[in-house]
């Protein structure tokens, strides 16, 4: 007994307890913002709409989301008959848990985060991205619809071909800091942040983003007026629930690593890191939001065109000139 | 009356002869066609069934300024009808509306049928578009036509016994067993709709693929209503599709043979549901000329002002609800609201919203209410700006501008020999609307526009509705500003409800009141039609009165129902998107498809 407390109380353990902690509060505090932005953008759509959104439930109707969570546990989870199960199950847990686990990159302040200063925290991310395509690809493919086929087929179409400009969207950013580590990107933008040399890789990184969680305009996979839900048609209760909340913490983490790459993460005067982060956070989550309510969406055809016509040259443009500009200032 | 009485076309003197007949009598011969007389602008020929191909091949392609357009097609039961001196014997008759757009007119080719279950070889191969047309034909009637690609019950079910537009087939649900849905019926009814591609002559697979078959509605977010099609895919492409409509069908031409010329009006109301009181237009003006009926100017002009209004609502529902089929979910809320103004000038003057049913045989159900120019006022000067901002704000976007332009697309002819009118036919660039070409309702009176496109794709029909908006917008402005006054209803013993002011100074006219307003007035025995540029395209209320306080036979032509059958023509080839950009920028609405 006494040698369990005396090995917790060991000032390494306690170390490592107050680090799983903080993971803790890390990881439910992003589900639970996740979760409420669910809310926001009902209410920010209802704002730019003319209408009022959800507005009985809880002040402002902000408990309009533990209504929803509740009704959502408690209905029935049905898994239709034809579907590949193990298969259909799998697909909203990869959803959700590849979202979250790639959220340990960031730094939050300088002494919040999971593992910021992860030496691949750069390519950690885009493998969880890679991984993250698996969710829409297998949930189209097992639930034995056609509707969900033709969402995970473009679903994976589009994937691929906007993950290969994100990759090099960002190596501009690697190069000019020197580091994969987040923390190291976040430190080397004291003076001037990324977005002013690196404008061009924010704007390919930006679009590859929205892509990557599928996000309007380029919610293709889901195009619900040609598509029905697309790859989740099949889905209900809290399998949904997980799709749509994967939905939404995957808009916080583009965000935040929006603000991490190009706008000096925590980094800001006066205030302290914390609330600079979650401001700069809050500004790219409104701007998404605000995507959906004003822009159509483009063809499929199109997005792709999109992204290997444009992206993918703008992006290895802007490589091969910060490649010749970190070369001549050493 | 004796004056309505349908005459031998032998005693007419030959100068009256409309210059198409006098054309057939010259190519077929005298007499082997019958010219019938009309109330309407549409010459009538009665044609042998073995002339009729011959017929309307030379209609065409072979007169000059040919008549291209198969605008409608239908069957009368004529077993009952006691009114037809001086016609051919008839069991069936076939009606073909033909219309040219170069003489900007109309001929109707009659053939008489004998028997009780008629087959005559099919048309399509003359005019494309009556393959629906024959369908419903013979679901409807019974007539087989031969050589028909595939001749299938079209408005009502597979399994349906009986073909309701016969006069032996009962009108009434009391003359019905009750309605009773069992488990095996639920599984044959739902074994009717299973769809079969052999069929339609599609084939399942190709040497190396197989094809996709994508089940579209009838329950899908962007099919506008009960539409289903059924799509052969090649990855996202449409190799073919099948239309399958009925869904929503109510059976309103049949219930126009058991209901009172005046309580069928209602009924108009809810054929394109979103049309309101402009659906009552062609019926009350049909009707009116069945009864010689000439309306005062205030009539017409208020007549013309709610119908514009609702040309404005209906518009401003296709906008939001195309914009929001491109995926901005944005705009429809405002056009919502917009429409709720405009709803608010029509609340106020009819009492009603959606379906005021307000329009009268001979005039309108009431007058204008105090102050109505006010609220007039109010909404044109609210909505034109917000028109421009709509098209500054999603028109004017490079994302809508690239899904929508040069899709969908079809030309000129093409739209002709579908059938397609409206601004369908306008954004092809062909200046053809019937407000100015034929105007009716006094629509000579008004200065306007007509919107064209160029390019005949999804982008123009979408801009057309909008300039038509803002013209409908300057027409309410010259009702607004020019309203005559004078009397709401005309002074005529078959309006109706018919003049009361009278009826307590003499007996005649008390009952005539009582007849009129308890049977509903009989109108003289006869045939009219009337065509109406409507909401969405041209639609006309085909009549025949056998001289009874009913309808002997009711044809509804609705616009939607030509244009749902162009799809498959239009969109093979083309990707879903594509396909969900056609069936918004057609506007149409099941029910004025279905009937």
């Amino acid at each position: 007994m006494n040698a369990i407390l005396e090995f917790l109380t060991a000032p390494a353990s306690v170390a490592i307890l107050i680090e799983v902690g903080k993971g803790l509060v890390i990881l439910f505090g992003m589900v639970i913002v996740a979760a409420l932005l669910i809310w926001i953008e009902r209410r920010l759509l209802g704002l730019w709409q003319d209408r009022y959104g959800p507005n009985r439930v809880g002040p402002f109707g902000s408990l309009q989301v533990v209504a929803d969570m509740v009704k959502i546990f408690f209905k029935e989870d049905w898994i239709p008959p034809f579907v590949d199960k193990p298969t259909f199950i799998m697909a909203p847990m990869i959803a959700m848990g590849t979202l979250m686990l790639a959220f340990m990159l960031i730094p939050i302040t300088p002494t919040w985060g999971v593992a910021p200063d992860l030496s691949i925290g750069v390519l950690f991310f885009f493998a969880i991205a890679g991984l993250e395509v698996y969710a829409v690809m297998l949930g189209g493919w097992s639930s034995n619809s056609k509707y969900s086929l033709l969402g995970g087929l473009r679903s994976a179409a589009q994937m691929v071909s906007y993950e290969v400009f994100m990759g090099l969207a960002l190596m501009g950013v690697v190069m000019q800091t020197g580091s994969f580590a987040l923390s190291d990107i976040v430190a080397a933008q004291k003076d001037v942040w990324f977005i002013v040399p690196q404008f061009f890789g924010f704007c390919t990184f930006a679009l590859a983003g929205i892509a990557v969680v599928h996000r309007h305009p380029f919610d293709l996979p889901e195009a619900e007026q040609e598509l029905a839900a697309g790859y989740h048609t099949e889905y209900s209760g809290m399998k949904f629930g997980m799709f749509m909340v994967a939905e939404y913490i995957g808009v916080v983490l583009i965000s935040s690593l929006l603000v991490t790459l190009f706008f000096g993460g925590w980094q800001g005067p006066v205030l302290p890191p914390v609330v600079w982060f979650i401001l700069k956070t809050a500004f790219f989550v409104v701007l998404f939001i605000l995507l959906r309510a004003a822009l159509p969406r483009p063809r499929y055809d199109q997005v792709m065109g999109g992204g290997w016509k444009f992206c993918l040259p703008l992006a290895v443009l802007n490589l091969l000139g910060t490649a010749a500009f970190v070369l001549s200032n050493p | 009356m004796a004056d309505d009485a349908p005459r031998n076309p032998n005693i007419l003197p030959p100068v009256v002869l409309p210059p198409v007949v006098r054309e057939l009598f010259d190519r077929f011969g005298e007499q082997h066609l019958v010219y019938q007389q009309s109330k309407d602008d549409a010459p009538t020929v009665w044609v042998p069934l073995e002339l009729r191909d011959p017929v309307l091949v030379f209609l065409k392609h072979h007169v000059p300024k040919p008549y291209k357009m198969l605008l409608d097609f239908h069957a009368v039961d004529e077993r009952m009808r006691r009114h037809r001196h001086g016609l051919p014997p008839s069991d069936f008759t076939l009606f073909y509306h033909l219309l040219s757009i170069d003489r900007n007119s109309d001929v109707r080719i009659k053939v008489a049928l004998l028997g009780e279950f008629p087959v005559v070889k099919s048309i399509t191969n003359i005019y494309a578009n009556a393959n629906w047309y024959e369908r419903e034909t013979w679901d409807l009637f019974g007539i087989q036509f031969e050589g028909h690609p595939n001749l299938q019950r079209i408005v009502l079910p597979r399994y349906w016994k009986g073909h309701p537009l016969r006069k032996e087939y009962p009108a009434r649900a009391t003359e019905f067993d009750p309605y009773l849905l069992t488990a095996g019926r639920q599984d044959e009814e739902q074994n009717a709709l299973r769809f079969n591609p052999e069929e339609w002559g599609m084939k399942r697979s190709e040497k190396d693929h197989d094809y996709m078959f994508l089940n579209l509605g009838p329950n899908h977010p962007s099919a506008h209503g009960a539409f289903r099609i059924v799509l052969q895919l090649d990855g996202e492409e449409i190799v073919d599709c099948v239309p399958d409509i009925g869904y929503h069908h109510r059976g309103a031409e049949k219930m126009a043979e058991r209901q009172s010329w005046h309580t069928f009006i209602p009924y108009t109301d809810r054929i394109d549901y979103l049309g309101g009181v402009m659906n009552n237009l062609p019926y009350v003006l049909a009707v009116e000329r069945l009864a010689g009926i000439k309306v005062p100017a205030r009539v017409d002009t208020i007549r013309i002002m709610m119908g514009e209004f609702f040309r404005i609502t209906s518009h401003l529902l296709f906008l939001g609800t195309f914009i929001q089929d491109v995926g901005a979910m944005t705009p429809i809320f405002f056009m919502f609201t917009d429409r709720q103004k405009a709803y608010d000038v029509i609340e106020a003057i009819t009492g009603f919203r959606m379906h005021p049913a307000w329009y009268r045989i001979g005039g309108v159900a009431h007058d204008l209410p105090q102050g109505w120019d006010r609220k007039v006022k109010e909404f044109l000067d609210w909505f034109p700006k917000r028109l421009d901002e709509y098209q500054r704000a999603a028109l004017d976007n490079a994302i809508l501008r690239k899904r929508t332009k040069n899709v969908a697309q079809y030309n000129t002819a093409e739209a002709v020999e579908w059938g397609i009118t409206g601004p369908g036919l306008r954004a092809t660039g062909l200046d053809y609307d019937l407000r100015k070409k034929r105007p009716y309702s006094g629509y000579e009176n008004f200065e306007f526009d007509v919107p064209l496109g160029k390019n005949g794709d999804a982008f123009d029909r979408a801009m057309v509705r909008i300039d038509e908006m803002r013209e409908s917008c300057k027409i309410i402005r010259q009702c607004l500003s020019h309203m005559p006054a004078g009397p709401y209803k005309a002074d005529h013993p078959l309006t109706c409800p018919p003049p009361k002011d009278r009826t307590l100074k003499d007996i005649e006219t008390l009952i005539t009141h009582f007849l009129g307003v308890s049977w509903g007035p009989v109108m003289p025995p006869n045939e009219s039609c009337q065509l109406i540029e409507a909401t969405k395209g041209i639609n006309s209320y085909y009549l025949t009165s056998d001289g009874s306080t009913m309808s002997y036979r009711t044809r509804i032509r609705t616009p939607s129902f030509a244009h749902l059958q162009a799809i498959p023509y239009i969109i093979k080839g083309a990707q879903i998107p594509d396909l969900i950009m056609l069936l918004a920028t057609i506007d149409f609405v099941m029910a004025d498809v279905d009937r």
